[in-house]
C-alpha cells in the first residue's frame, strides 16, 4: 500500500500533457504557417516556400541577419573564455579579496531587467565616446552572456573530483598543466554548452542591442521587432522558423559533441 | 591540502580578466546612470548637461555636487504617469509570479513523479523552449491571438463566441505572454527541490494515517518552499522591468516602468529622466536581488 503514494496520478499526467502542449503548440503553429502560401493567417493556401524567397530577396533583413550572426559568434567566444576563467576563479580560487563582489556582479545580470543593463552600457559608451555599432553590441552581449557561461561551467567544475587535479600535481604537473591536461577535458562539455547558450542568447536579444547599437547596424531581432510592431507578416514567420532551425542544429551538434567528449573523458579516466 | 593551496593561486589569477571586465562593463556603467539621472535635460547630443567630468579632479567634483539636480526624481514622484507605471509593474510582476506558481507547480510535481528515465526527457522538453528565441515565442502568440488569428477561428467554429474577441492589446494577452516566456524559470527550480525529496517521507506520512492531500500540504509543500522562493525570484525580478512583452501584447493604455524608460529614452530623448527611472527600478529590486544573490551562492557554491 505504502508504495502507492509515489505513483503518477491522472492529475499529474494531465498537468504534464497540458504543460508540454502549452510550451510547444504556439511554436509549431508558427512553423506550419511559415509554409502557408496565403498571405492571410486564417486561410490555408497550400504549402509554399514563397516567404522564404521573400526573405532572401530582402537586403535589409539579410544584412541584419549577417550582423546578428557575427555578433553572436564573436560575443559568445569572448564570453566563453571570460566566463570559464571566472568559473575557475570562483570554484578553485578558494577565498580571495573581493570575491563576493565578483560573484555578485556575475549573478546579478542573470535576472537584471534588460532595460537597465542596456541603458547603463549605452551611457558608458557615450561617455567613452565609442562609436556605436558592431563592437558596442558585441561588448554588451559578452557582458550579459559570460555570466550564463560562468554559471554553467561553475556547476560542472564544482561537481568534479578534486583529487584528479591533486593526483596530477603529485605526479609532477604544475597547476597550469594539471588544469589543461586533467580539468579542461572534463569540463569541455559544459564549456561547449556555455558557448551555445551565449550564442543563442545573443541571437535573441532585442532590448540591449537596441540601446547599444548605432544607426545603420540593426541586428536581426531589432528588425523583426520593428516589423512585428506593425503586425504579422508571413515573411517574419519564415525568418523565425529559420532561426529556430539554426538553434535546433546548434543544440544537436552540442549534445553530440558533449556526448563524444564525455565518452572520451570516461574512457580516459580510469587510468 | 597543500596541493590544493598551490592550485588556488593561479585560479585566482584566472579571475583577473573577467573581474576587470565586469567592473568596467557592469559596475562602472551604474555610476553613469546615477550621474546622468542627477543632471539636467538639454537639447543636445548627447541630450544632457553633464554634472561633472571625472577628468577635472576632486575640486571640480566637489563644486559640481552643489548643483546636482534632483529634478528628475522630483518629476518621477510628482507625475502620475511614472507613479502609475511603477505601481503597474509591481502589480503585474506579483500577479504573474502567482499565476506562474499555480501553473508551474503541478507540472514540476508531475515531472518529479515520472519514472527516472522519463524525467530526463521532461527536463529537456522544459529547457528547449528556453533556448528558442524569446522574441519568436512572443511573436508566435501574436499569430494566435490576432483578430483573425487561430484562437478566434477556433472559437467561432465551435460557436463559443458569435463575433471575434479582441485578444491582442489586452492585459490577458500580456499575462499569457509573460506566463509562456517565464514558465521554464518557474518549473526548473521547483522540479529541482521536488525531485530531491525522499519518497520515504510520503510513505511515512501515509503509514501514519495522512490522506494524500494532507501529506501534500504537511510534508511535500513545506519542503518545496526553497524551490518556490527560487522560482518566484527568478520570475519576479525580470518581469518587473519587462519591456518587450507588454509592448507587443498589452494595450497602450497603461505602461510598465520598463516601457516608460524606453519611451523617455527613445521617443522623448529625455536621457536624464530615463536614467532616473532606471535608478528607481533598481531601488525597487535591491532587496529581491540581494535575496537572489544569497540563493545563487548557496546553490552554486554549497555550504562554503
Amino acid at each position: 500500500m505504502a508504495r502507492k503514494v509515489n505513483r503518477l496520478s491522472p492529475f499529474n499526467v494531465t498537468a504534464l500533457a497540458l504543460g508540454v502542449a502549452f510550451l510547444y503548440l504556439p511554436i509549431m503553429i508558427l512553423v506550419i504557417y511559415s509554409f502557408n502560401a496565403s498571405r492571410l493567417v486564417t486561410v490555408w493556401g497550400g504549402w509554399s516556400l514563397r516567404w522564404y524567397q521573400e526573405f532572401f530577396n530582402d537586403r535589409a533583413m539579410l544584412d541584419a541577419a549577417w550582423m546578428s550572426l557575427r555578433v553572436a559568434a564573436v560575443s559568445a567566444t569572448i564570453a566563453t573564455l571570460l566566463g570559464t576563467l571566472a568559473a575557475v576563479g570562483l570554484v578553485r580560487g578558494e577565498r580571495f579579496r573581493g570575491r563576493s563582489l565578483f560573484s555578485g556582479m556575475l549573478y546579478a545580470p542573470l535576472v537584471m531587467p534588460e532595460v537597465i543593463s542596456g541603458l547603463s552600457l549605452l551611457l558608458l559608451f557615450v561617455a567613452l565616446n565609442a562609436e556605436r555599432g558592431f563592437w558596442t553590441v558585441t561588448i554588451a552581449h559578452t557582458t550579459l552572456t559570460m555570466c550564463f557561461v560562468t554559471v554553467v561551467v561553475q556547476s560542472r567544475l564544482a561537481s568534479l573530483d578534486r583529487s584528479l587535479e591533486e593526483a596530477a600535481m603529485d605526479l609532477g604537473c604544475d597547476p597550469v598543466q594539471a588544469f589543461l591536461s586533467v580539468t579542461l577535458p572534463l569540463i569541455i562539455p559544459a564549456i561547449a554548452a556555455g558557448w551555445m547558450l551565449a550564442f543563442t542568447l545573443s541571437l535573441d536579444d532585442v532590448v540591449i542591442a537596441s540601446f547599444t547599437t548605432g544607426p545603420g547596424s540593426a541586428t536581426l531581432p531589432i528588425r523583426i521587432y520593428s516589423e512585428v510592431r506593425l503586425g504579422v507578416k508571413p515573411e517574419i514567420n519564415a525568418i523565425c522558423t529559420m532561426v529556430i532551425a539554426l538553434i535546433a542544429v546548434v543544440i544537436v551538434i552540442a549534445s553530440l559533441a558533449s556526448k563524444l567528449s564525455s565518452a572520451k573523458a570516461e574512457s580516459a579516466a580510469p587510468l | 591540502m597543500s596541493t590544493r593551496r598551490i592550485f588556488a593561486q593561479p585560479a585566482r589569477y584566472a579571475a583577473i580578466a573577467p573581474y576587470l571586465w565586469m567592473v568596467l562593463f557592469f559596475l562602472v556603467p551604474f555610476g553613469f546612470v546615477l550621474k546622468i539621472s542627477l543632471s539636467q535635460t538639454a537639447i543636445a547630443q548627447p541630450p544632457y548637461v553633464p554634472v561633472f567630468d571625472f577628468a577635472e579632479g576632486w575640486a571640480a567634483i566637489n563644486a559640481a555636487f552643489a548643483q546636482l539636480s534632483m529634478d528628475n526624481f522630483r518629476l518621477l514622484v510628482s507625475d502620475n504617469l511614472y507613479l502609475s507605471s511603477y505601481l503597474r509593474s509591481l502589480i503585474v510582476a506579483v500577479a504573474s509570479t502567482l499565476i506562474l506558481l499555480l501553473i508551474g507547480y503541478p507540472i514540476a510535481y508531475g515531472m518529479a513523479r515520472l519514472p527516472q528515465r522519463w524525467q530526463a526527457i521532461a527536463m529537456m522538453l522544459v529547457i528547449v523552449p528556453f533556448w528558442t528565441s524569446f522574441l519568436i515565442r512572443i511573436y508566435a502568440w501574436i499569430n494566435i491571438l490576432q483578430h483573425d488569428g487561430l484562437l478566434n477561428t477556433v472559437l467561432l467554429a465551435l460557436h463559443l463566441v458569435s463575433a471575434p474577441v479582441v485578444w491582442l492589446s489586452t492585459d490577458t494577452a500580456m499575462y499569457i505572454g509573460i506566463v509562456y516566456s517565464y514558465l521554464p524559470f518557474m518549473i526548473l527550480p521547483l522540479y529541482a527541490t521536488l525531485s530531491k525529496m525522499d519518497p520515504a517521507l510520503l510513505e511515512a506520512a501515509s503509514d501514519l494515517g495522512a490522506s494524500p492531500q494532507q501529506a501534500f500540504w504537511l510534508v511535500t509543500f513545506p519542503l518545496s518552499l526553497p524551490g518556490v522562493g527560487a522560482g518566484a525570484l527568478l520570475c519576479f525580478i525580470p518581469i518587473v522591468g519587462e519591456f518587450v512583452i507588454p509592448d507587443l501584447l498589452a494595450g497602450s493604455g497603461s505602461m510598465m516602468i520598463g516601457q516608460t524608460l524606453w519611451l523617455e529614452f527613445f521617443t522623448n530623448k529625455d536621457w536624464p529622466v530615463a536614467a532616473a527611472a532606471a535608478v528607481a527600478l533598481l531601488v525597487l529590486l535591491v532587496l529581491p536581488l540581494l535575496l537572489y544573490d544569497r540563493l545563487q551562492r548557496r546553490t552554486l557554491e554549497g555550504g562554503r
